[in-house]
C-alpha cells in the first residue's frame, strides 16, 4: 500500500471534472443498469417519484434491486433496513480503504467526498493513489457523473423501459460483476494477492453456501484481510 | 413491523433504506479516525479492498448460469490480453447475451 502522507488527497474542481470525464464512458453502461432497475422496479409496482427517489437517495444499485424482491403491499422494515445494509456493507470497507487519504480532508469535505462513493470510482481512486497519482477527483467526479448516469438510466427505463422486456437476454445483469473483475484482473497482480483472493474467494463461497444471505461479502473481505496479515507485504513503497 | 406502501410511507421505506445507505458510506470512515493505522492495520485493509470484489464475485461464477461464467471469463481474458477495462466489460456483457440466446 502506497504511503498516505503526501498531497494526493487534494482535488479541485479541475481534478473533479477529469474524474467525471474518466468515469463517463463507463457511467453508459451504469446508463443501462439503471434502465434495467427502472424497469424492474415499476413492474414491482413502485411509483414513478418513489423510483426516481431510490435510485437518487440511496443510490447503490444491488441493494434497491433486493429491495423490489421485498416490495409487495406491506414491506417488512426490519429485513429491509438489514438486507440494505448487508449489501452495501462493502461500503464500510470502501471509507475505510481510502481513510489513510481521507484523513488529510477537513470533516465536512471527507464526509462530502463519501456520498457519491460506489464500487467503479472507489475502485479507480484507489488504482490512481495506489499508483501514487491523486484519486480524489476520481471519487468525487466520477462519483457525481455515476449518480446522474445512474438517475438517468432509472428515468429512462421508466419511461421508455418497455422495449427491454428481457434485460437478462442482453447480458446487462453482467455489467457490475464484469466491470468489477476488470478492475481486480486490470490492477496490481502477484503471488501474494492471488493466494489472498483465493482465500477470500473460499471464506465467500462457504459463507455464500452456508451464513445467512448477503453475510458472504463481508466474511470473504475479512477472510482476505486476515490473510494479508499473516502473509505481510515485503517490500516498502516509497 | 410492516409498513404499507401507499401514499408517502413507500418514501418513508426509501429513505430508510438512504439513511442505512449513507451509514455505510461514512461508518467505514468515521471508525477508522478512532483506529490508529499501524503497518498491521494498512496490510488488512490493502488486502481487503481487492477481497471484497473477489468475495462479490466468487458465487457469481460458481452458482451463476454459464452466460454468466462465460461473461465473466471473457472480461478476464480480454482485460488480460488488451489491458484496458470497457471492451473487456462489453465483450464479457457480449458474451453472456450471446449464450443466453440458445
Amino acid at each position: 500500500m502506497a504511503d498516505a502522507d503526501t498531497n494526493l488527497h487534494e482535488f479541485d474542481r479541475q481534478t473533479v471534472w477529469v474524474g467525471f470525464r474518466r468515469l463517463a464512458p463507463i457511467s453508459l453502461f451504469v446508463t443501462l443498469f439503471g434502465a434495467a432497475f427502472g424497469l424492474a422496479a415499476v413492474q414491482a409496482g413502485l411509483e414513478d417519484s418513489v423510483i426516481m427517489a431510490m435510485s437518487a437517495l440511496v443510490f447503490a444499485g444491488a441493494s434497491q434491486f433486493a429491495a423490489l424482491e421485498l416490495w409487495g403491499t406491506h414491506v417488512p422494515v426490519v429485513t429491509l433496513a438489514v438486507t440494505v445494509f448487508a449489501i452495501n456493507a462493502r461500503h464500510l470497507l470502501m471509507g475505510a480503504t481510502l481513510y489513510p487519504w481521507l484523513r488529510h480532508l477537513p470533516p465536512a469535505k471527507r464526509y462530502g467526498v463519501m456520498l457519491v462513493a460506489s464500487d467503479a470510482n472507489w475502485a479507480m481512486s484507489m488504482q490512481a493513489f495506489g499508483r501514487g497519482q491523486p484519486g480524489m477527483g476520481l471519487l468525487l467526479g466520477g462519483g457525481l457523473a455515476l449518480w446522474s448516469f445512474w438517475l438517468l438510466g432509472t428515468w429512462l427505463g421508466i419511461f421508455f423501459g418497455g422495449t427491454l422486456h428481457d434485460p437478462r437476454s442482453l447480458g446487462l445483469d453482467m455489467v457490475m460483476g464484469c466491470f468489477l473483475l476488470a478492475m481486480v484482473v486490470g490492477g496490481e497482480k502477484n503471488l501474494r494477492l492471488l493466494l489472498i483472493w483465493i482465500v477470500a474467494a473460499c471464506a465467500s463461497l462457504l459463507a455464500w453456501r452456508y451464513l445467512p444471505e448477503n453475510s458472504h461479502v463481508v466474511v470473504g473481505a475479512l477472510a482476505g484481510g486476515v490473510a494479508g496479515t499473516l502473509w505481510t507485504e515485503k517490500k516498502v513503497e516509497h | 413491523m410492516n409498513i404499507e406502501t401507499a401514499g408517502y410511507s413507500a418514501l418513508i421505506l426509501v429513505l430508510i433504506m438512504a439513511v442505512v445507505t449513507l451509514a455505510t458510506r461514512w461508518g467505514g470512515v468515521y471508525v477508522m479516525s478512532f483506529v490508529p493505522i499501524g503497518d498491521r492495520v494498512k496490510q488488512f485493509i490493502g488486502a481487503m479492498s481487492g477481497s471484497v470484489l473477489v468475495a462479490l464475485l466468487a458465487p457469481m461464477a460458481i452458482e451463476g448460469d454459464n452466460g454468466a461464467r462465460l461473461a465473466l471469463l471473457t472480461t478476464a481474458a480480454t482485460v488480460l490480453l488488451l489491458k484496458k477495462p470497457l471492451p473487456a466489460i462489453a465483450a464479457g456483457m457480449l458474451a453472456a447475451a450471446i449464450s443466453r440466446q440458445f
